[in-house]
């Protein structure tokens, strides 16, 4: 399966390799330059790639090229999808995924990619596992290290990597027994020029942090779990009972994980919270063009949109922006042509605006497309879709854990066409 | 390279095994170069195979069978086979492991792995083993399909829980293991789901199918058992997790179900680019074949400006695939957002996508004209050259009255610079020249003038267009123009254009020398040419199992398994059954079948009552054997039945079974003579009978065949010559049911004790049942008979399932003068000798006199080969043929053997063979 792994950064440097089979000469990531440079923009590197003897396969996260080097056929999803565990294991054990992160914790790197592939064929990828077997870093671990010459090698192999449950250590231990759930629900919507929603649908995820002693077994029930419409689960959920009761029971794993993410049925009319007035336009012969746009609250439930960002892709026409907003910061780049616009939080009372001239190069035509809006918010306290979690109970233990759950709301990926 | 100096050092330090783990990456990495000194760290490794913490065996395992040394390759094959029975999963886990990493070293190791592969699926599939295993199996011995059977149910129950990555390698497995053993589950949907086509043609058709094969199609319940087990999946947070089971619905599931993996397929759609990206790929490829599947979720496919290229256009093709009458205005209007997107190329690709729509829904083809003709006066080359290549194409289709944009685009000839745009706005007023004639000429005179500097493409149409206009343009002028356009041409640089210069004045301008094709130049140039089909770049995909590498890249990748179509017959469901474990060994394709067959066979019902043995001489031999009547289940397979009754009418009509060929020898009917002895029920009686009226028979048949082709003659009027196995089972099954009631009535047939399911006996019997003599599949070989029958009686072989009926020219009747030769291998033991591949070479006289002792000449055999030649042809009448058999030792070589073969009148000289 996996043969090689190659970490290239942005600037085209391989600065780590790791071979599970035989060594594959790095000479085979001529082949992705190539292709990088046919690119010319990272996202466009195309995430597979066949050269004559080898294939490779990509993902870019972080601004780090992940190339997995394969010699036989294997589904590509299959190799993509590690790639990306691998990318969130590193980004588990050392809080960030970069360059320098990696370069200097290069041991542990070793050591766990050693741990999650034999043969090319994933071991443990459970993170769980994986922090049993190799202990994250800390600078207390580290000092100790040092001084007493041993590693953070674990030495006994996990349990959990032998039972049912292989997602959850054993002997979990914590003095305040806590569990947070927090629902989160992204809108993604294509709006019209006239205002109109021509595609709207939620996605909705629900992230946990259980911090329980022992082995508990929670059930999580919702008010209203039709409102689900395709759901997928971390492993641990206990799918028989989903069906049956639309009830989430599972042993959780420890720490931060994703419970759940779903999808709202597109029946349902999505709320549209925010909307975006605007009036952008070139005039043909002078080389001045006029922006103006408000950004008002729609359906937002009462609650406060907060954290809200206009970014916009201006055409290449545009040399620059003379522009004043009512609130908030707004920068604008001249070689990207890229328009991005802190606003905050909207008071209704006063709507946020940002009004100005652009100016555009001489004697070029007017751009034939205005600019598409993106834009981001929040909203506390709200699931836009109206999923209420009903309960949360544990069985299994003794000990009262102390629940709490969060709702928010969030842009996804939400354009205003003008 | 320094670092070679302390390996010693890293040695000594993997003493210490605990804890080392870097020294080990390291020692694995480097083994190969240093490999002596590797071999110093093996005892360590060795010890650490049986120490208590099963960790520390797992690791030492993994380590030592990284290391790549030859050498040790016993060392690990025995360290392997001690780890399979390891008490522990995790070391087991690490053992599957290394099986492939030793078949990587030494394939050599193949059959015992393979051993080591069938005792782990056997017993030792656990949870967390189960994955490593199969991907063990895959890489091994993908082929070694009855290693499965046994365990299918017991991967199918435990798919759900087996980590992750082991449920993809596992149900990809599955789904090629299904495409075996398995009957298609799409022929009797078709007719429900084929509500686009024509709903109630498919629906006779459907009652006539009905009619035809009388029992409706009922899945396997093992078929339902994996679709079930891995319905769950599809919620898996593991994208190729969903992949995996989407592919497996679409491939395997009935039709109808297949549905329900399009919503998971569009979830995936959340995930990061790069799944994204071949995501959208296989969604492109279901998308041609079944619309309906995706249609509900249109709007998913919508583009946004922050896509990156590669996800637009594959939305777009997708967009594009699902367009139809109901949603096309919506889409419309959606492309006419993207083709002013910033984004040129995706602009152009748009454009591409508006015609496509436009050419497979009739009704918008003028609007979607309309609207490209607009994005003529677009300010952006790229878009406005995309546009006329696309109109011009749509204009090829319908090309009646659209002068008005021809001559629109005209006029854009002086503005547009892109050569392809160009080169289509000249090839389409070429074509319309009759329509345009006043442009025309004019359009000509323009791009003479330019013609030096144009592009190659460009110029080759200029020299379309003026040869267009000399053929129907009678002015001057035109004449003038063109014969200038050609000297120019003459003289270019690109020999491409000099020679499609030579070839157009040749063709046109009337000289002393132009031949005849002069007159036929208007045809030639302005003959109806067909429209353009504009296709998916997904369409040819589909030969591809979804979700691979190759489909993603389109061409077969390295170790691609192809899926192999459904089987028209299932084979036998029982060998999935655990308890019943001899048989499925029996069942491999490899395996030789012996002339002693277990003695219960003998006694089952099927062969006892007189059912036929259907052997088709024609295509080798298939036999067939037809069980009993009452234990005919529905979802059975290939066996029809046919009742003592049936026999009867058998014996009745000699005559026609006196047509049919069968040449089962005395041994044959000897044993069946026996089996019907030993046997005593009601039956009997009839059965000799029968048997009493053929044995007056000079050809001697056994009463099995000619019953069976008596009675298909007689009840299915049909050839009693059956083709196929297949086919004569459905012919049979029908007779059975048309014929059931009245048998039962008339015939009480006694019912057999039935040791054995009758599944299971069929697959066994099937090779064995009738043991022929050597020569018997070749109807050729009886004919030829006389020389060889003293030897045929002796030899009984067993005869392959399978001939290859494929033949050989060995002489021509043109270089042979007259005299042809054919020859084919028969698959068979020779007679000749143990080593020798027996060749079975037809003459034939295709001259109108006798030709006389035919005989094999002078040999030319590289060093130990041997031939056996045939005895010398005393003569062969004319249109007369003759079947020869000749035995060549080839000595396992792939060397030919020729040598001459000799008439009376003419030396023939000759050929080669090969194996």
């Amino acid at each position: 399966m996996i043969h090689s792994l190659f970490l290239i950064n942005s600037s085209g440097d391989i600065f780590l390799e790791k071979h599970w089979k035989s060594v594959v000469s790095r000479s085979v990531c001529d082949y992705f330059f190539e292709a990088q440079e046919r690119a010319t923009e990272a996202e466009n590197v195309p995430p597979v790639i066949p050269t004559p003897h080898h294939y490779l396969l990509s993902v870019y996260r972080h601004k780090i090229f992940f190339v997995a080097v394969i010699q036989t056929e294997v589904p590509p999803l299959f190799v993509i999808e590690f790639l990306h565990r691998v990318v969130d294991t590193f980004q588990d054990y050392f809080g960030v995924c970069s360059e320098p992160v990696i370069k200097d914790n290069v041991v542990v790197v070793y050591e766990v990619l050693e741990e999650m592939l034999d043969n090319g064929f994933p071991l443990a990828t459970e993170s769980n596992i994986l922090k049993e077997l190799i202990k994250p870093p800390t600078i207390l671990r580290t000092v100790v290290n040092t001084i007493t010459g041993s590693t953070n090698v674990g030495d006994q192999l996990p349990t959990g990597q032998l039972s049912v449950v292989p997602w959850r250590r054993t002997g979990v231990k914590y003095t305040n027994n806590e569990a947070y759930f927090d629902v989160i629900e992204e809108i993604d919507a294509i709006i019209d020029k006239s205002g109109s929603t021509i595609t709207a649908e939620i996605q909705g995820v629900i992230d946990a942090c259980v911090k329980l002693t022992g082995m508990p077994d929670l059930t999580l029930s919702f008010m209203n779990p039709r409102l689900l419409d395709d759901v997928s689960f971390h492993p641990c959920v206990r799918f028989k009972r989903w069906e049956s009761e639309r009830i989430l029971s599972f042993i959780p794993p420890d720490g931060n994980f994703r419970l759940l993410s779903y999808h709202v049925s597109a029946q349902n009319l999505v709320a549209i919270p925010v909307y975006v007035k605007h009036s952008i336009s070139f005039r043909d012969s002078s080389s001045l063009g006029r922006f103006e746009i408000t950004v008002g609250p729609k359906q937002t439930m009462g609650k406060a949109i907060e954290g809200v960002t206009v970014t916009s892709q201006m055409p290449k026409g545009v040399l620059n922006m003379s522009l004043t907003p009512s609130q908030g910061t707004h920068t604008f780049d001249p070689v990207t042509k890229m328009l991005s616009w802190d606003v905050g939080k909207i008071n209704p009372q006063k709507l946020p605006s940002l009004k100005g001239t652009m100016s555009l190069q001489a004697g070029a035509s007017k751009p034939d497309e205005n600019p598409t809006i993106n834009l981001q918010f929040k909203i506390q306290q709200l699931a836009i879709s109206g999923l209420k979690v009903n309960r949360l109970d544990m069985y299994g233990e003794k000990y009262k854990p102390f629940k709490g759950i969060k709702y928010m709301t969030k842009a996804g990926k939400f354009q205003v066409r003008t | 390279q320094n670092h070679f100096q302390l390996f010693p050092m890293f040695i000594k330090h993997s003493v210490n095994f605990k804890i080392k783990k870097l020294v080990y990456v390291y020692l694995v990495r480097h083994a190969e170069e240093q490999q002596d000194l590797a071999l110093l760290s093996i005892s360590t490794f060795q010890r650490a195979l049986k120490d208590p913490n099963q960790l520390i065996r797992a690791s030492a395992l993994r380590v030592l069978s990284s290391i790549r040394v030859p050498i040790i390759v016993p060392i690990m094959m025995l360290a392997i086979k001690e780890a399979a029975a390891d008490l522990s999963p995790y070391v087991r886990k690490n053992a599957a492991h290394a099986i492939q990493k030793l078949y990587s070293l030494d394939p050599e190791q193949k059959e015992m792995l393979i051993e080591v592969i069938e005792n782990f699926l056997k017993i030792k599939a656990h949870l967390l083993v189960a994955g490593s295993v199969v991907m063990a199996f895959e890489e091994v011995c993908p082929d070694r399909i009855d290693l499965i059977h046994k365990n299918y149910r017991k991967l199918c129950n435990l798919l759900v829980d087996v980590e992750e990555w082991g449920q993809v390698v596992i149900i990809h497995m599955l789904t090629r293991y299904a495409r075996t053993q398995f009957v298609s589950p799409w022929t009797e949907d078709e007719g429900l789901e084929n509500n686009e086509k024509n709903f109630y043609e498919s629906d006779d058709e459907e009652k006539e199918k009905t009619d035809k094969r009388k029992k409706p199609y009922v899945m396997d319940p093992d078929h339902r058992l994996l679709i079930r087990n891995t319905k769950p999946l599809l919620q898996s947070r593991n994208a190729a997790v969903v992949m995996a089971v989407a592919q497996l619905f679409w491939h395997i599931s009935p039709k109808s179900e297949a549905g329900i993996i399009s919503k998971s397929l569009v979830r995936l759609l959340r995930s990061n680019r790069e799944v994204q990206y071949i995501v959208l790929q296989n969604i492109a490829t279901m998308s041609i074949q079944r619309k309906g599947m995706f249609e509900p979720y249109l709007k998913s496919f919508y583009v946004r400006s922050t896509d990156p290229t590669m996800i637009k256009t594959l939305k777009l093709e997708i967009l594009t695939n699902l367009a139809n009458e109901a949603n096309i205005s919506t889409l419309l209007r959606e492309f006419q957002t993207y083709v002013k997107s910033q984004d040129k190329q995706f602009a152009a690709a748009t454009i591409q996508a508006i015609g496509r729509c436009a050419t497979n829904i009739s009704e918008v083809t003028d609007t979607c004209l309309n609207g490209l003709v607009c994005l003529l006066s677009n300010r952006d080359e790229i878009v406005v050259a995309e546009s006329v290549v696309v109109i011009k194409k749509l204009l090829q289709m319908q090309p009646a009255q659209h002068g008005e944009i021809i001559k629109h685009m005209a006029k854009l000839l002086d503005s547009i610079t892109v050569p392809v745009a160009r080169a289509s706005i000249l090839w389409l007023i070429g074509e319309n020249c009759e329509r345009v004639p006043k442009i025309a000429p004019d359009v000509l005179r323009k791009m003479a003038k330019s013609f030096t500097s144009e592009d190659d493409l460009v110029k080759l149409q200029i020299l379309n267009l003026g040869a267009k206009l000399y053929l129907t343009n009678s002015r001057q002028q035109t004449k003038l123009l063109t014969q200038y356009i050609l000297n120019l041409g003459k003289y270019d640089q690109n020999y491409d254009i000099r020679d499609r210069t030579r070839f157009i004045r040749q063709l046109i301008v009337p000289n002393e020398r132009s031949g005849a094709l002069s007159k036929y130049a208007k045809k030639i140039f302005l003959a109806q040419k067909p429209a353009p089909l504009l296709e998916s770049p997904f369409k040819d995909r589909d030969h591809f199992q979804l979700g691979t590498l190759s489909h993603t890249l389109n061409t077969k990748a390295t170790g691609y398994l192809e899926l192999s179509n459904w089987p028209e017959v299932a084979p036998d469901p029982s060998v999935r059954n655990v308890e019943v474990i001899e048989l499925a060994k029996e069942w491999t394709p490899a395996g030789k079948t012996k002339k002693e067959t277990p003695s219960k066979k003998f006694y089952s019902e099927s062969e006892e009552e007189g059912s036929s043995s259907d052997s088709n001489s024609d295509s080798g031999l298939i036999n067939e054997e037809i069980k009993d009547d009452h234990d005919d289940k529905p979802t059975k397979s290939e066996s029809g039945s046919k009742s003592g009754e049936q026999s009867e009418e058998g014996n009745s009509s000699d005559d026609s079974s006196e047509d049919s060929s069968s040449e089962s020898g005395s041994g044959s009917e000897s044993e069946v003579e026996n089996q019907r002895t030993a046997k005593k029920n009601s039956k009997n009686k009839r059965k000799s009978d029968s048997e009493d009226g053929e044995k007056e028979h000079e050809k001697s048949k056994t009463s099995e065949s000619s019953n069976a082709e008596s009675s298909s003659v007689e009840e299915s009027s049909s050839d009693s010559e059956t083709e196929s196995e297949s086919d004569s089972a459905s012919e049979s099954r029908k007779v059975t049911k048309e014929k059931e009631k009245t048998r039962q009535d008339r015939n009480p047939v006694p019912k057999d004790v039935s040791l054995l399911d009758l599944d299971d006996f069929n697959l066994v019997s099937t090779p064995v049942a009738l043991p022929m003599p050597a020569l018997r599949p070749s109807l050729i070989a009886d004919l030829e008979g006389l020389n060889l029958s003293a030897s045929s009686a002796v030899i009984n072989v067993s005869t392959p399932v399978f001939v290859p009926m494929k033949t050989h020219v060995m002489l021509h009747r043109m270089s042979g003068k007259g005299l042809a030769a054919h020859y084919y291998f028969p698959r068979q033991p020779c007679i000749f000798g143990d080593k020798m591949v027996s060749v079975q070479v037809t003459l034939n006289n295709t001259t109108d006199r006798k030709i006389e002792n035919i005989h094999i000449g002078e040999k030319k055999l590289p060093t130990g080969m041997q031939m056996h030649v045939f005895n010398p042809i005393e003569s062969l009448e004319p249109e007369g043929s003759i079947t020869v058999s000749m035995g060549i030792d080839f000595c396992d070589s792939t060397q030919t053997a020729s040598f001459q073969l000799w008439d009376k009148t003419f030396k023939q000289t000759c050929f080669s063979l090969t194996v």
